[in-house]
Formats: structure tokens, C-alpha cells, sequence
């Protein structure tokens, strides 16, 4: 009996990341969800500038690559030109939270039936590990070899927390992929945004805290343990909004 | 029994199976070099395995398949 095996969903090529990078475990996540969700036929895929720029290289299901940051703006199109399709984005923080953060907020405040895998990694991976609007206060970057200074650079950019204040979003969640626990939470919440984009409930965003071993100049494991150390009590992990769930409690 | 099987020429030697795993199945073999040019992981110990897939569940490049 087979307890696991690869996805079927995702390509059966090496992926490129570095050594220990969790962009390679969140591919997989997606590539389950779709496999048991049976969905992988009429499923569309909008890959990011970044790190995870290839992803379309790394998904079996039809993929389209947007211009740096307007992944949403392409779901958007896709989803409304054929709404039978299950759409989704999957897009760093230098692509979700910098360059594209309108077409973000504007989906989310839309509320457009579509699906976004969002990696946080708190830094610019695929440029060579410049300050990201989501490093750290304090956090050693190439631009920013002394430290964050909040004074001049302003505090990091909390986009889960910045979405839930809107009347759109439909699910929220922020999730980390660090130790088996973690992933499996991770699983769930990447199911549930799929699922609720079948149900024709909206936007679902998941943020996952994720690590970058080469640019933050640790190891894999240490990287693991800085998610816990430094990223969680910065980012705290939760679901930030379901509208589900709360129209369930109220009635 | 449970079987474990690596795509080896995929493995990165991260080692974040190798701390996952409960049983200490794991090394990184320092002695072998794939074709990207790493050190990869292998089995050191696999009558210990107990297919928690533990290890796989952490594995970034999806290398490595559970049986039992």
C-alpha cells in the first residue's frame, strides 16, 4: 500500500529552488488539492514573478504567467471570461505585497471567486535577497545591511490583517509550513480556499510564512526555527476572516 | 514492512526529512554525490521505519515515497 506518493498533479521535473526552500512543499500542497478535489482538468494556474516564476514549468494543469504583480488582475480576466474554470494565483510577498498590492486589495475588495497562494518570506529570494515590504523590523538584508530601520523604511506590511478590514475577502487564513503539524494545517487552509471557490463563495487568500535559507543566510533548519522565532510573533498565525463561519454562528 | 524509495538525483541534501523523521531512518550520505552535485539522503537504518511519511511530508522536492 502506498502511504505516499507525488501528486499527480505536480510535474515530474526538479524543481529549481534552493536547497531547503518550502516553495517546493507549498507546490506540492496545491498539486494534492487539486488531485483530491478531482480538479486538475479544468483547473487554471497564474504564475508570479519571483522566485516561484517557473511554477508553471511545475503544475500538470493549464497555466498562464502574469505580469509582475497582476496575478489577480489575470485571474480576474480568466475567471470572469470562463467561470466554470477554477482559477488560482500562487505569488510571493515582492509580487503580492509590493509591486501588486492594488490588483490585490482590488480583487479582494471585489470579492472575485478566486483562489491566491500567497508565500511570505519576508525578503526578495530570486533577486539576490533585497528588503521586501514584509522583512522585519531590524532584519539583515542586502539593502538593508544594518537593519530595518523603521524611521526610514517603514513597519512591514501585514496583508492578511489589511484585507480583513475589507467588506469583500471571503476567507483569510495565515499558515506556516515549518514543521509536519504545521503542513498539515497548511493542507487544510489550501483546501478550504479551493473548495470555497467551487462553492462560488469569493476570494480566498492563504499566506503562508514561508523560508528563504540562502538569502537570510542560515541553514534549512535554522531558517525553520527563525519562522517560528522571529516571523510568528511579527505574523501570527490564524484564519483573519471566513464570512462562512460567521454568518453559521450568527444564525 | 515499510519501503522507502528516493528520486535521488532530485534530492537537494537539505535535510529536513532527516530531522522530521522520529526513528533516525535518515542520514545524508557524505560519502555520495548525485548528479546535481549534492550529498542525498538514504536510508541508514530502514528496519526502523514506521511509514509516517513524516519525512516526506517535509520534503521540498516531493523525492521520496512511502510504502508499507
Amino acid at each position: 500500500m502506498t502511504v505516499f506518493e507525488k501528486p499527480k498533479a505536480l510535474a515530474d521535473v526538479p524543481l529549481h529552488y534552493c536547497p531547503g526552500c518550502t516553495h517546493g512543499i507549498v507546490h506540492r500542497l496545491v498539486a494534492e488539492v487539486i488531485d483530491e478535489l478531482g480538479i486538475e482538468g479544468k483547473t487554471i494556474g497564474i504564475a508570479p514573478v519571483g522566485c516561484s516564476v517557473m511554477a508553471y514549468n511545475y503544475f500538470n494543469c493549464d497555466m498562464i504567467e502574469a505580469a509582475h504583480g497582476r496575478a489577480p488582475a489575470v485571474a480576474t480576466g480568466v475567471k470572469r471570461a470562463d467561470p466554470s474554470k477554477v482559477v488560482f494565483t500562487y505569488q510571493g510577498d515582492g509580487d503580492l505585497a509590493s509591486i501588486g498590492t492594488a490588483e490585490t486589495v482590488h480583487a479582494a475588495a471585489r470579492n472575485e471567486n478566486i483562489t491566491v497562494i500567497f508565500i511570505n518570506n519576508a525578503i526578495y529570494g530570486m533577486t539576490g535577497g533585497q528588503m521586501a515590504p514584509t522583512s522585519l523590523p531590524g532584519q539583515v538584508t542586502q539593502t538593508s545591511p544594518y537593519g530595518r530601520d523603521v524611521t526610514q523604511c517603514g513597519y512591514p506590511v501585514k496583508i492578511c490583517e489589511m484585507l480583513s478590514q475589507l467588506e469583500g475577502p471571503e476567507y483569510l487564513e495565515r499558515v506556516t509550513v515549518n514543521s509536519v503539524k504545521a503542513v498539515r494545517n497548511a493542507k487544510k487552509a489550501i483546501k478550504k480556499a479551493f473548495q470555497n471557490q467551487l462553492d462560488g463563495k469569493g476570494f480566498s487568500m492563504v499566506e503562508v510564512l514561508s523560508s528563504c535559507p540562502t538569502n537570510w543566510g542560515m541553514t534549512p533548519q535554522q531558517a525553520l526555527k527563525w519562522i517560528d522565532d522571529k516571523m510568528i510573533p511579527y505574523y501570527p498565525l490564524g484564519v483573519y476572516k471566513d464570512r462562512s463561519a460567521q454568518k453559521e454562528e450568527k444564525a | 514492512m515499510a519501503k522507502l524509495t528516493f528520486k535521488t538525483d532530485s534530492c537537494k541534501g537539505c535535510g529536513l526529512c532527516v530531522d522530521a523523521c522520529p526513528k533516525q531512518v535518515l542520514v545524508i550520505a557524505k560519502d555520495k554525490i548525485n548528479k546535481k552535485g549534492h550529498h542525498p539522503v538514504e536510508a541508514a537504518r530502514p528496519e526502523n521505519c514506521i511509514a509516517c511519511a513524516f519525512c516526506a511530508t517535509m520534503c521540498p522536492d516531493c523525492i521520496i515515497t512511502v510504502e508499507k
